[in-house]
């Protein structure tokens, strides 16, 4: 499996992906700069890392965007090839149009930094297929803009197409109340593409991968792309 | 040519940090508040004297960058 990572001015969990690429699917990714214009031939999966790209100016994710690589990335999309965007690289994939709605400021206006339980809404895709039907996982949440938002129709699509990825939970499993710290609309953590091959996230998994440091939810996300690609 | 850019929050979409500067100027004791909403304000400087490309350059460059119009709307004002 062939992973490029996307760093931006800015970035600062592109080590991470890299280390957890490495540990789940047995390759390093490559290291593409934002100003380059073409991925690396064969590339299966593209990740934006989390981080504060461009200082989070205008909007989060808003310049990264507009960066030269991004057309790459939206053709590669296209093409039906993996992307994910985990944080930072979600607001990035929102902004950029591969996914819809927006991430604002959250709620409560806290910088929202502890693990967080997700509940997995299905396991049939390329991102999720390392996981069990129903499994909840222990990740980390880093964001101050993860309030995901929508106008009512296009979370009606999401939800009828079955585009919801994860839901904000407690520890027993129950979505929402106090669990959605942001505030997103209907527990939302991360949301699909239409074609299953992007996906955005707020919480790491990239985090938990090592057992020594928190946990290994996190693993089974990289583990399965790499069986999937 | 000179021209302002005001980009706002649609009706209807949560802005919390308005909705603290709103709690604090009530903390203040400023009277008579009834709400805050924030937005962006920018002063762009462009390089025709001509009114419609103006027109038309600021209206691509709200589209494309400054304004995220699912939540945003946006106006513009060329100066004179």
């Amino acid at each position: 499996m062939n992973a490029a990572v996307i760093v931006f001015p800015g970035s600062n969990r592109e080590r991470d992906v890299a280390a957890a690429l490495r540990a789940g699917t047995g390759s390093a990714p490559a290291m593409v700069w934002h100003a380059d214009t073409e991925l690396p031939a064969g590339t299966d999966l593209v990740v934006l890392p989390g981080g504060f790209s461009y200082g989070d100016y205008l909007r989060c994710g808003a310049i990264a965007a507009r960066a030269p690589i991004m057309d790459a990335v939206r053709a590669h999309a296209a093409r039906g090839g993996l992307v994910l965007g985990i944080c930072n690289g979600f607001q990035i994939l929102v902004e950029s149009g591969l996914l819809p709605g927006i991430l604002t400021r959250n709620k409560n206006l806290r910088f929202i930094c502890k693990t967080q339980h997700l509940k997995i809404e299905r396991v049939d895709t390329r991102f999720t297929s390392g996981y069990q039907p129903g499994q909840l996982i222990e990740v980390a949440c880093a964001h101050g803009e993860g309030n995901y938002f929508a106008d009512a129709e296009t979370i009606e699509r999401l939800e009828g197409d079955g585009r919801v990825a994860f839901r904000y939970a407690d520890a027993a499993g129950v979505v929402g109340g106090l669990a959605n710290a942001n505030g997103s609309i209907n527990d939302i953590a991360g949301i699909y593409s239409e074609n299953l091959n992007v996906l955005g996230m707020m919480p790491h998994p990239e985090n938990l991968i090592d057992g020594a440091v928190g946990g290994t939810d996190g693993l089974a996300l990289f583990a399965g792309l790499a069986k999937a690609a | 040519m000179k021209a302002r850019v005001t980009v706002t929050l649609k009706n209807g979409v949560l802005d919390p940090q308005g909705k603290a500067i709103e709690g604090a100027l009530g903390s203040l004791g400023v009277p008579g508040v009834e709400s805050v909403r924030q937005g962006k304000l920018f002063d762009v400087e462009l390089a025709t004297e001509d009114r419609a490309e103006a027109e038309a350059t600021l209206k691509a460059m709200c589209e494309k960058l400054l304004a995220n119009t699912v939540i945003e709307s946006y106006r513009y004002d060329i100066a004179g």
